[in-house]
């Protein structure tokens, strides 16, 4: 029983990862309706900028702070340099900017910061496991940062000028630019958070699962599934659908299919939901008339 | 009475531009000449050279069946490279485990891959344009792992994979078997191609390309969609897998490992660098996927992940229509001087 407790623990430390991840690509398909794939390579690039601040000598928190404010920096710079020229073409166009910033991102990872697997230090005490054995100082610390960035979030987007902005841009853009909102800053500052939600998730994650330049990958699916299962345009059954999806993924992991097919799990989830329920637990019923 | 003077006469009809004025002797010697091309190599090159140019042949195989369902249907596949594996499964055990001949595999791969097609085709309905390629994305991620599972082990050969062996060329050919398998992959291609073509020119070609062009006007004009949408996405697995099948004995091995997803992204880099919804574009995007990732490690011997990528954004930035629209445009050009 021990067993299964902790595994429903751990999965919901993993989950709050994904709820991060999933979070990202809903704000950015909220503020851009794209879905970026390389959302995980750039937070292993970034998650490998930590790395090496933190070898430099700078304590922890520095360089997670110094971390998030560069990979938002790289986020607006993408979406200005990369997306911004392709804003109106089809999106196969923008299917093929993603993959080949994947490819860019992923393997400029591998050729700056090598191909072998590093261990990344956790800012959280991880000696010995809390309340009778439970959970681990990693997986406590990691979620309390995660929930924290997503009350951040929701703070942002419900309760600031700003935010309220950003909505609007993406939900009638033309209405939002005769009311003054730039709305083509307002993507810039989308992709730039995502970013760096991505970056934070990538320095949560780092320490459970090492950091290689591929780490990122599975997490990314995961997120999708994550995000498909509570409604692609939800922000809140993003976080809740990430979550359940640790969980889903740790007791299958453990249980069912083993380690071997964890991937493959995050596939069944994806179709299934899209066979029994498109529109997720929480979001909204898109009826279109034909 | 003075508004019917006010019609302007009729206007004079415009000329077609004479395109096809080519005489019958004229295509007779375009085609011999094409098919002394296709058959030069297997004189004039090694046998390395050989098997290169067989894989860049199966791969423009390959990124044609993508092209149906991506480029002519509009659904973005990510996972190709999946239906890929398939097919190369599909005839590695048959022949490995059975004892099939080669030729005897390609009907069943063919069945199998556009199954799956269909299968996968089915939840794709629900999802438009980035979805579905995340879908497929995850599909393609997925493959390895499943290949690898224990469950089917003794069929697969789990990680360490299956060896099969080349078919012997016939005896009245005096060829050895790098050159029979070059042969037999163009033969192939060139049959499917063919159909292809044909598919594409045909009601059913004009019905894929109308729903992915306006598939609100498409439904309203009676075509149904979603028959439409889940075939395309079996024939062009089909096509796909049946690539696999002639890379597998090309190669003579398969393993879980060689189908990752950077399988399914060549193909889809070879659609866009060759030309999306053009079925030469697909023999561009072959050669590019067979070639460039050589020269790219020749300009760069650390990154040549990072140079595919760039040549990837700058195609769809300045050449959005591949390869394939940049010849059409030059042809365009000098026919047009050529008439002035």
């Amino acid at each position: 029983m021990d067993g299964l407790a902790h595994q429903f623990i751990a999965g919901i430390a993993t989950g709050g990862i994904y709820a991060s991840v999933a979070l990202a690509l809903v704000m950015i398909y909220q503020a851009t309706h794209h879905v970026n794939f390389a959302q995980g390579e750039m937070a292993t690039f970034s998650t490998f900028i930590a790395l090496t601040l933190i070898q430099a000598g700078l304590p922890y928190w520095v360089a997670f702070v110094l971390t998030v404010v560069v990979s938002f920096a790289l986020g607006v710079a993408i979406e200005r340099v990369l997306m911004r020229p392709v804003q109106h073409a089809p999106v196969l166009t923008h299917v093929g900017v993603f993959i080949g910033l994947l490819l860019i991102v992923g393997n400029l990872t591998g050729w700056v910061f090598g191909y072998t697997t590093k261990v990344f230090p956790s800012p959280f005490e991880s000696e010995g496991l809390l309340f009778g054995g439970l959970v681990s100082g990693h997986e406590l610390g990691s979620t309390v940062v995660t929930l924290a960035v997503l009350l951040l979030v929701y703070l942002f987007f419900r309760h600031t000028t700003l935010g309220l902005a950003m909505r609007a841009a993406a939900y009638n853009p033309a209405s939002s630019r005769l009311v003054g909102i730039r709305v083509g800053w307002m993507l810039a500052l989308g992709w730039g958070l995502a970013a760096a939600v991505g970056a934070v998730a990538g320095m949560m994650v780092a320490p459970v699962v090492f950091l290689d330049p591929t780490m990122m990958l599975g997490i990314l699916l995961y997120a999708f599934a994550g995000a498909l299962l509570g409604g692609i345009d939800n922000p809140m059954g993003a976080v809740v659908g990430g979550f359940a999806v640790g969980v889903l993924e740790n007791l299958a992991g453990a249980y069912v299919v083993g380690t071997e097919l964890k991937l493959t799990v995050a596939l069944a989830i994806i179709i299934g939901v899209l066979v029994v329920r498109p529109s997720g637990l929480f979001g909204r019923v898109v009826l279109s008339r034909v | 009475m003075s508004a019917t003077e006010e019609v302007p006469a009729v206007p004079v009809l415009v000329q077609a531009p004479p395109r096809s004025a080519m005489a019958t002797w004229q295509r007779g010697a375009l085609v011999l000449l094409g098919l002394a091309a296709a058959l030069a190599p297997i004189f004039v090159l090694e046998s390395f050279q050989l098997f290169q140019l067989t894989m860049a042949v199966i791969m423009a195989l390959a990124v044609l069946g993508l092209n149906i369902v991506t480029g002519y249907n509009g659904q973005i596949s990510l996972g190709h490279g999946a239906f890929y594996a398939v097919g190369a499964y599909a005839t590695a055990i048959l022949m490995s485990h059975g004892d099939w001949s080669f030729w005897a595999t390609l009907p069943v791969s063919a069945a199998v891959c556009a199954g799956l097609g269909y299968a996968v085709g089915f939840p794709a309905l629900r999802l438009g344009g980035l979805y579905l390629a995340l879908t497929t994305f995850s599909l393609a991620v997925a493959v390895p792992q499943i290949l690898k599972h224990r469950a089917i082990e003794d069929w697969t050969g789990g990680v360490q994979g299956l060896f099969l062996v080349k078919p012997d060329p016939p005896s009245w050919l005096p060829l050895d078997a790098d050159q029979w398998m070059y042969l037999v992959a163009l033969g192939v291609s060139a049959v499917l191609f063919l159909l292809s073509w044909n598919l594409i020119r045909s009601r059913v070609g004009r019905a894929l390309m109308a729903i992915r062009d306006n598939p609100t006007a498409a439904e309203a004009m009676g075509m149904d969609t979603a028959t439409l949408k889940t075939r395309a996405f079996a024939v062009s697995a089909m096509v796909t897998g049946i690539a696999g099948s002639l890379g597998a004995v090309v190669i003579e091995f398969v393993a879980p490992d060689s189908f990752g997803f950077g399988v399914s992204i060549s193909l889809f880099v070879g659609m866009v660098v060759g030309g999306v919804a053009s079925i030469a574009g697909s023999i561009f995007g072959g050669l590019f996927v067979l070639f460039v990732p050589n020269i790219a490690e020749e300009i760069s011997k650390a990154a040549p992940g990072v140079i595919y990528g760039a040549i990837l954004i700058l195609f769809l930035f300045l050449l959005p229509d591949g390869f394939a629209g940049l010849l059409r445009r030059l042809a365009a050009r000098w026919r047009d001087r050529a008439a002035r």
